[in-house]
């Protein structure tokens, strides 16, 4: 009995891996036959951006039980901290792959970061508050990044908070950061290659977390606080664990981000961001984590492949997001489910998801 | 006879109101208990007090010689409380095995790291837990809907994974509230014949809060009344059970 | 001089805050849901009154009126088709993720219909500058009129609740939507009534909002309108006085950082004011307690 549902989520996990490396394959024969659009191929690393993100989102979101709507704080930090480690590297670290995998750990890391010193605080509040707090944190982080201004000459780093000409370098001095303006100048090393790698690493991680005793832990927390404290579990422990992986990988998928970019600015990391990944967490539905993975791919697709679609963009999402919670989450709704479409739901819902 | 819980002097105001006074209680190792008491005499209160859902006012709790005065909830059962909920409490969208393997939760472990690699002591862990939780289940007769989602099981079912997850924290004291509420007359036979049969089997002492007369005066051998927040009479069932008080507070004038 | 202008600066646009803050408590006190769409209803409101005033060359009152009707039926819409289903949903974040939705919907129609480039607004105030101390200070009109509206709002709403049928009835929903369905009250009807109101005061701070600071874009809605929110925490959410002093505390806190830390970093202030007042008082300043029941 026991073997068999080790084995039935096993299995599951399969598919997922199987579908984003099918997806990639597919990908890349369209691309080496010359069938790939030149937006579509634009659009590569951008949606394995936004798969990572929606994943992180959704083991907060859907496995932790809490909303965050500051998700893209997390993916700026990354995005900053990645691409100042490969400016500052450039010379040190002169093969791209490298220097790459050393900017993403960088990332995550920061992100990790982050994910403790807010995640602490945060985690003391429920609900509502909690959702306000995290949005509150992700435009704090934005704002402070760009009041940011570092150099470095001759003589070391200089910093600042006020402008480029406070920093008082040498002439032999370039700009890293420098406040409203980021990043400019990071070296392009991503690919799609290394952003499947990525998806896949944060599936393994995400998917493991969720079927282990801590993904146990966190799940009893989310189905309920008061009885899964009743049976010795750190509630503080548990919450700040998936929020802060969540975070680390946010700020992977930053790294991603920012190493596809010419030109990093922290505006870019705005709250629409992180409806975005929110968007994609609904859509797949809340606690799937495949779920997450199609959803943030065909959502970032399809618009742009259907060009008459892009300026109804954001409407279709927007309308997307309260029919499916209608549907999802509304008594009427359910009870309608129940009736018509009944015997297929019971079915599922008795296997598990 | 040893002494599993020794409450002195218990109290705990909400506001202006005082909802539980002057609470005493000793029970024995291995014993069935039973607090009863009609509706907002502060049985369940007294239950948040023992498990640190509320910090009491005045008063200590002793628990096998130790003092779990004021401690969190998490303290207290590591310390050896388990409960069970009045208005059921299952973690509803996880599998019936899974809500049994998060109560085994301190007692089998692995690092965080060793659980995301699948490390061999993350699988001999996990079969050692599987095998522990299948052990309960059977129990209680659940062993047949392992995979479940617990929110899925009848009424009567729910009722009882909610002991078999509070006995998989290894508890030395268990307490239950109210559980045989909406049972027929059946199902809580069955449940007297468990709940004796863990007392026997587990070596557990019991404390349950319970309106069903039937079977209060079938399993429990001693009694505390409940009324207003004071107790109003306490010792052999049988002899409060008959104490002109109790009916009275029972039954009314 | 420079400190008292920007403290009088501070109380209007906390007044801005101040009024909508009055929609997010009330509709957090009885419908116990965190309407995100609030701040959008503003941007409507602006744009209602942009409209009728541009296209029409409405008088600047009937303008203000047309924008609260507009805002008022859009309130009712959005509670009844959007919110009223999920009121019983098992989760309680569906219905903040729906109201979410709410929000990019209504910023993106209005981007469809009047496009992404901010639109100068024209003031509705007609009352002239105030020049004092001979000339070193000057209060503008917008700034009058907003300190006053917000005074007269205050009032006229705490009397509504406190000496009305239908005010006493949503003290009654706020408290407990079983027992005051039992007791005979309307309970979809109050929190209608609830939303209309709310909407009905967004409408007026987003004309106030609009002509202190004349420009008006799809977004302009959202940044007030989570600050709107922050002042209702800061003050205590469901407390009337509460959301009063804590948008005029927040406005002011904004306004004196603008103008002595950093403009850029003015945000980020406001925010961590939030973060620190949940912090150390979770409930707001006059906000209840409530515990959970086991």
């Amino acid at each position: 009995m026991q073997r068999m549902k080790t084995n039935k989520n096993f299995k599951s996990n399969l598919i997922t891996y199987g579908i984003v490396i099918v997806a990639f394959a597919i990908a890349q024969t369209l691309q080496s036959t010359g069938n790939l659009s030149s937006l579509m191929k634009g659009l590569l690393v951008p949606i394995c951006v936004y798969v990572i993100l929606a994943v992180s989102l959704n083991l907060v979101v859907g496995i932790s039980g809490e909303l965050s709507l500051g998700h893209a704080g997390f993916m700026c930090v990354g995005a900053f901290f990645s691409a100042f480690f490969s400016k500052c590297m450039v010379d040190v670290i002169p093969i791209s792959g490298l220097r790459f995998f050393f900017a993403v750990l960088v990332g995550a890391a920061g992100a990790a970061v982050f994910g403790v010193l807010i995640g602490i605080p945060v985690l003391r509040l429920r609900g509502d508050y909690l959702a306000i707090v995290t949005l509150a944190f992700g435009e704090i982080i934005k704002n402070v990044i760009n009041v940011f201004y570092i150099g470095r000459d001759s003589n070391g780093f200089h910093f600042s908070m006020k402008d480029q000409f406070s920093l008082g370098m040498e002439p032999d001095g370039v700009m890293l950061l420098s406040g409203p303006q980021g990043i400019t100048g990071i070296t392009r090393d991503s690919s799609f290659l290394a952003g499947v790698i990525l998806i896949l690493i944060t599936l393994f991680i995400v998917l493991n977390l969720i079927d282990s005793r801590d993904g146990r832990a966190i799940k009893s927390i989310r189905d309920n606080r008061i009885a899964a404290e009743s049976i010795g579990i750190n509630i503080t422990k548990y919450k700040l664990m998936a929020f802060t992986v969540s975070a680390a990988l946010a700020g992977m998928a930053g790294a991603l981000y920012s190493h596809n970019l010419a030109t990093l600015q922290a505006s870019k990391f705005n709250f629409n961001t992180s409806i975005l990944a929110l968007v994609f967490v609904v859509l797949g539905g809340i606690g799937n984590i495949r779920g997450s993975v199609i959803a943030a791919v065909v959502l970032t697709a399809l618009p742009e492949l259907l060009r008459g679609l892009a300026d109804y963009r954001m409407l279709i999402y927007a309308i997307v997001l309260i029919v499916m919670m209608l549907f999802n989450w509304a008594p009427k709704a359910l009870e309608w489910r129940e009736r018509y479409l009944g015997r297929i739901f019971r079915k599922s819902a008795k296997e598990g998801k | 006879m040893a002494v599993m819980l020794d409450v002195k002097n218990l109290g705990i105001s909400f506001g202006g109101l005082r909802a539980v006074n002057g609470f005493d209680l000793k029970i024995e190792k291995g014993e069935l208990y039973g607090l009863i008491g009609p509706n907002g005499a502060g049985k369940t209160t007294v239950f948040n007090l023992l498990t640190g859902v509320y910090k009491p006012n005045e008063g200590c709790v002793m628990l096998d010689g130790q003092d779990i005065t004021g401690k969190s909830t998490i303290e207290i059962n590591k310390a050896g409380i388990a409960r069970t909920f009045q208005n059921i409490r299952l973690f509803k969208d996880m599998s019936v095995l899974d809500n049994v393997k998060a109560g085994l939760h301190n007692h089998y472990k692995y690092s965080t790291l060793a659980g995301i690699f699948r490390t061999p002591s993350f699988r001999r862990t996990e079969t050692e837990m599987n095998e522990r939780a299948i052990e309960l289940l059977k129990v209680f007769d659940l062993d047949g809907e392992v995979d479940y989602l617990a929110s899925n099981l009848p009424y009567g079912k729910q009722r009882k994974l909610e002991i078999a997850r509070a006995l998989a924290t290894e508890p030395k004291l268990l307490l239950l509230d109210e559980p045989a509420a909406g049972m027929n007359p059946n199902e809580t036979q069955e449940l007297m014949d468990t709940i004796h049969f863990v007392r026997d089997n587990f070596h557990m002492t019991i404390l349950l809060i319970e309106h069903d007369m039937r079977l209060v005066s079938g399993i429990c051998e001693e009694l505390t009344v409940l009324n207003f927040g004071e107790v109003l009479a306490q010792g052999k069932t049988a002899e409060v059970l008959n104490n002109p008080q109790v009916i009275t507070a029972y039954l009314g004038e | 001089m420079s400190l008292l202008s920007y403290l009088i600066n501070g109380i209007s646009l906390g007044s801005v805050y101040a009024i909508i803050a009055l929609g997010y408590t009330m509709v957090y006190g009885i419908a116990k849901m965190l309407n995100f769409a609030h701040g959008d209803v503003i941007m409507v409101g602006g744009y209602a009154a942009l409209t009728m005033m541009l296209s029409l060359n409405a008088n600047p009152l009937i303008a203000v009126l047309v924008a609260i009707v507009v805002c008022t039926v859009l309130g009712i819409t959005i509670e009844a088709i959007a919110y009223r289903p999920l009121r019983q949903a098992a989760s309680p974040l569906a219905v903040l993720i729906t109201a979410i939705g709410v929000s990019y919907l209504l910023q993106n129609i209005v981007l469809l219909i009047f496009g992404s480039s901010p639109k100068s607004f024209q003031s509705v105030v007609l009352v002239p500058d105030l020049k004092l101390a001979e000339g070193a200070l000057m209060i503008s009109g917008e700034t009058i009129v907003t300190i006053i509206s917000c005074i007269v709002i205050m009032i006229a709403l705490t009397t509504f609740i406190n000496k009305t049928k239908a005010g006493q009835a949503m003290l009654a929903v706020s408290e407990d939507k079983g027992a005051a369905q039992l007791m005979g009250i309307n309970v979809n009807g109050t929190i209608a009534l609830t939303f209309a109101i709310g909407s009905g005061l967004a409408a007026i701070a987003g004309v106030l909002l609009c002509s202190s600071y004349p420009s008006l874009s799809p977004y302009t809605g959202s940044m007030p309108g989570i600050k709107a929110f922050v002042a209702a925490v800061f003050g205590g959410i469901g407390s009337i006085p509460g959301a009063m002093i804590g948008g005029i505390l927040l406005g002011i806190i904004e306004i004196l950082g603008k103008a002595y830390i950093s403009a850029q970093l003015a945000d980020a202030i406001v925010f961590a004011v939030l973060i620190v007042v949940l912090l150390v008082k979770p409930t707001g300043l006059l906000g209840k307690k409530i515990q959970e029941k086991v």
